[in-house]
């Protein structure tokens, strides 16, 4: 009876124990979002909100590969030089070569794609650390993009390439200084989030389970809903929708739901968990391992793509330390640096951390250097706590 | 100077869920060999680890009078620096560093200015090895020399930290007969050099030659203390004490019923990994019917896990040759998968390293080898995953409130019985279980054996690997003997004593080709 008991003690601890984790990024964000906003009246301007997302969306593209990578029990440092050279290669075949801009975009790609394979054969079917295999390609990318420019930058794109980047969808159905077709979509997208969320509890209730109570799942949708729409209304206020946004939702979504509910996404967390039990339940660990390299290789290209359009150019230099702030979005995000635990959305807001230092600290005039210490620390205190939080759990044990 | 070196007095230990030692006493006389027996499970580990600091003072109730005071170890550095040095059943030693390296790591042979002068160290070293009857180079790295040479190495080491109370935790479970006759005359020698040994065996008869007093553990409490030099000190006493009652009522009843042939491995063959030419299974052939529990019965080493993990998708080992048949049809299992699409499941006895992923919930451990069923197109559906797991949790009676606890904070019963659940949902006609009981408390052993007479009497066929005979001899009807990589015996269950089997499991290679 006494395990009973016991048992009971250990499963609400463990519910608190859960939440800090998950929800404890989010009020540090929250947290640094209000404080700039009152250090600095400019700060939740549309002008700057719009600022934001145009300026570190490559970095949460990066970031969203580099959590699975992370996930899988890997890192990948050569996702700097992959953007660097991914941005050459669509220079040169769109500047140089004359071609139209899709063509430039699926000539990245398919540079990103080879760059997966090649690191995704020495890790997998090789067995070298993705640490190692990584290092060397973030040379070896970097020397290949020295190369394909033959050491001197190219430019401009201009045209729709450079649109991809800097391009706003507004006017489609006019409005007087706040955009109608931006309010539109946002509107659209609380209104499928309603529904989906909706849905969930449906099949939750058939399966007769817990769900919260009627009031509190309504007020969630409020709550989420009213803050999705006043960013939708800044936005709409300003230049109206980036492009550049409807891709990263579009990436967003689409890789939290494969984390979460595709095979594929759960054997990446049951290698990272523990490589040994996720083989011997029967977890093809070569060729999960593989295609999340492969990914991180399309995803880099993306954002050479994203990257190449914003600075409307190609230079030999791009995309340095890229893998770092990557890397640390997921950390602060609560991925865990031995594998197996952190999710997609909780990288984003690490992202949206460090993008939001920096342009807080931006606006207010503070200079390069002490950004870095700032970021620095932050990215040590996140991981702090992070392992604090789980010698606690184990003490729990 | 007492005539007691060392006196436990009420030491109570609990993790959370389980009671590991309740109101423990042990004394131990200066200069004696004090021998503890006990079952897997029954707390001799959890009281040696107390004892050394490995549990520091305040997570145990009860106090330790040692050499006459009473001490308070924070760590294992301070009972080593009292004289108390403990060696584990897993050794800890370095494969890559030499003798001598190993026998002064953390303990230095300093020259001067803070350098190690290794001159000194390896004629030191030489010096130590001589006390324990090795005549090796002192350069030589560790994973050169078996695991006979490698247990004197650590007595070694023991001896330059200037021992007083040396602790070993089945010292001769991997040894053969030659280093164990060598190692039990050692401690005699260390004996009347005035060292006091506490010694953790299984084997009864190796502990009534070489212990001087006993004291048993069961259930974590001491049984009882006595003297094997008194008129009724036998093993029958050692084991009554031990078990504490029948073996009737340690099994549930079963009634057998065995039906087909359901799986066949023929001339199975299978080499080291890494050690190119080495046999780890050596021609082994068996059969296993439906409704059956075929026992696999082997000392450590003997290769019992190798073989399992080698027909389980061959998961251990290289050149591997000889065929498996499925319901009389021969079959290839190259991998995991085709493992599981055969119905072959295999339950590992580490379940920490290989069974599980401790840092997830319940749900996702019990669903890891079957998540393609839960899904569709790829896309995993998680209420019915959910669902499923819920209705495990409730029949294999997992104590926790809800599915979504991770399962690093299980006790180790509870932990055994998601790893049951992740393969039974797989639905194989093959489990093969590893140690299916190591480390779980003896209600949870006997829910275990509940689950595996559930199965069989579903007519699937359950392997059991054990190193405990009395659960073979409980759980099973037929028996194969390993030793040494070779099935050196088949015994239905009827036929079967400890003795018999443990004659079988010894047989030596040479031996038995003498004998064919």
């Amino acid at each position: 009876m006494t395990t009973t008991v016991a048992g009971v003690g250990v499963g609400v601890r463990d519910l608190i124990t859960r939440n800090v984790r998950q929800s404890g990024i989010f009020v540090a964000f929250i947290a640094i979002v209000v404080l700039f906003s009152v250090l600095n009246s400019d700060f939740l301007s549309p002008g700057n909100l719009t600022n934001i997302v145009l300026q570190y969306s490559y970095v949460l593209i990066l970031a969203t590969g580099m959590l699975m990578v992370i996930v899988l029990g890997q890192i990948d440092l050569s996702v700097g030089s992959v953007v660097a050279l991914t941005g050459a290669v669509a220079a040169e075949v769109i500047i140089k070569g004359h071609a139209p801009w899709w063509v430039g975009v699926l000539a990245a790609l398919v540079v990103g794609f080879l760059v997966g394979c090649w690191q995704g054969f020495w890790v997998a079917s090789v067995g070298i650390p993705g640490f190692i295999v990584t290092l060397a390609g973030m040379l070896l990318f970097r020397g290949l993009t020295y190369i394909v420019l033959n050491n001197i930058s190219l430019s401009p794109f201009n045209g729709t390439y450079y649109g991809i980047a800097n391009g706003f969808l507004n006017g489609l159905l006019g409005g007087e200084g706040i955009d109608v077709f931006t309010i539109l979509i946002f509107a659209i997208a609380v209104v499928g989030y309603g529904v989906s969320q909706w849905r969930t509890r449906r099949g939750r209730i058939a399966y007769q389970q817990v769900v919260e109570s009627m009031p509190l799942f309504v007020a969630k949708i409020v709550v989420v809903a009213a803050i999705v729409m006043w960013f939708g209304s800044q936005l709409a206020r300003s230049r109206g929708l980036p492009i550049v946004l409807i891709l990263l939702a579009v990436l967003i979504i689409a890789y939290s739901i494969v984390m979460q509910k595709s095979v594929f996404g759960r054997h990446i967390y049951a290698i990272g968990g523990n490589l040994n039990a996720a083989q011997l339940s029967g977890v093809k660990v070569r060729k999960v391992t593989f295609w999340t390299f492969v990914n991180m290789g399309v995803l880099a290209s993306v954002a050479g793509v994203v990257f190449s359009a914003r600075t409307n150019g190609a230079q030999p230099g791009a995309g340095n330390m890229f893998e770092l702030d990557a890397i640390a979005a997921c950390f602060i995000g609560g991925a865990s640096t031995t594998g197996g635990v952190g999710r997609v959305t909780g990288a984003m807001v690490g992202g949206l951390i460090m993008a939001v230092l920096a342009n807080g600290m931006q606006l207010m005039g503070v200079g390069q250097a002490v950004q870095q210490v700032v970021k620095g620390i932050v990215l040590l205190l996140a991981v702090a706590f992070d392992i604090w939080n789980r010698r606690r759990a184990e003490a729990a044990r | 100077m007492t005539s007691e070196i060392l006196e436990m007095r009420g030491i109570t230990k609990t993790f959370p869920g389980v009671k590991a030692l309740q109101d423990v006493t042990l004394t131990v006389r200066r200069g004696e060999i004090h021998a503890i027996c006990g079952e897997n499970g029954a707390g001799k580990s959890t009281l040696m680890k107390v004892l050394s600091g490995v549990y520091p003072h305040g997570t145990y109730e009860g106090e330790i009078v040692y050499d006459g005071d009473e001490v308070r170890f924070g760590s294992i550095n301070d009972s080593e620096a009292k004289g108390i040095v403990i060696i584990h059943q897993e050794l800890a030693l370095v494969p890559y560093l030499s003798i001598a390296e190993n026998i002064f790591l953390g303990n230095e042979v300093r020259g001067g200015r803070g350098m190690i002068d290794w001159n000194k160290a390896n004629h030191q070293a030489a010096a130590l090895m001589a006390r324990v009857g090795l005549k090796e180079n002192p350069t030589t790295p560790i994973g050169q020399l078996g695991v006979g040479k490698q247990q004197l190495i650590e007595i070694a080491k023991a001896l330059s930290k200037d021992v007083q109370l040396l602790i070993l935790d089945e010292p001769t479970a991997a040894l053969n007969d030659n280093d164990s006759e060598h190692l039990l005359g050692l401690l005699r020698q260390l004996k009347d050099q005035g060292i006091t040994s506490i010694m953790i065996s299984h084997k009864l008869r190796e502990l009534t030659e070489i212990a001087d007093t006993v004291t048993i553990i069961r259930d974590g409490r001491t049984i009882e203390t006595f003297p094997m030099s008194g008129p009724d000190a036998n093993e029958n006493r050692m084991i009554r004490g031990m078990v504490g009652r029948d073996l009737e009522h340690r099994f549930p009843e079963r009634k057998s019923r065995v039906g087909a042939e359901v799986l066949r491995v023929e001339h199975w063959t299978v080499h080291h990994p890494t050690q190119a030419g080495r046999l780890v299974i050596d021609d082994a052939s068996f059969t296993v019917h439906a409704g059956e529990v075929v026992g696999i019965a082997g000392l450590m080493g003997a290769g019992r896990t190798e073989l399992a993990m080698s027909l389980f998708g061959r998961s251990y080992g290289r050149d591997i040759s000889g065929q498996v048949y499925k319901d009389g049809a021969p079959i290839d299992i190259p991998d995991v998968s085709a493992a599981i699409e055969h119905g072959i499941a295999y339950a590992t006895e580490d379940r920490k390293r290989f069974g599980l992923n401790l840092i997830e919930d319940i749900r996702s451990n019990v669903t890891s080898a079957a998540l393609a069923r839960m899904a569709s197109r790829g896309w995993v559906n998680g209420n019915e995953e959910l669902k499923v797991a819920e209705q495990y949790r409730s029949s294999l009676n997992i104590r926790t409130p809800s599915v979504s606890v991770p399962v690093g904070k299980l006790s180790g019963g509870n932990q055994q019985k998601v790893v049951l659940a992740k393969w039974l949902l797989t639905t194989p006609d093959v489990l093969i279980l590893d140690e299916p009981t190591r480390g779980i408390d003896v209600g949870a052993k006997y829910e275990i054996y509940t689950i595996i007479n559930r199965m069989v009497s579903e007519g699937k066929a359950v392997v059991v690997i054990s190193s405990e005979l009395p659960e073979l001899l409980g759980t099973c009807d037929r028996i194969y003997t390993l030793a040494f990589g070779r099935i050196t015996g088949e015994v239905p269950v009827a036929e079967a004593t400890q003795e018999r089997l443990m004659e079988l499991m010894t047989i030596e290679r040479d031996a038995k080709d003498k004998a064919s």
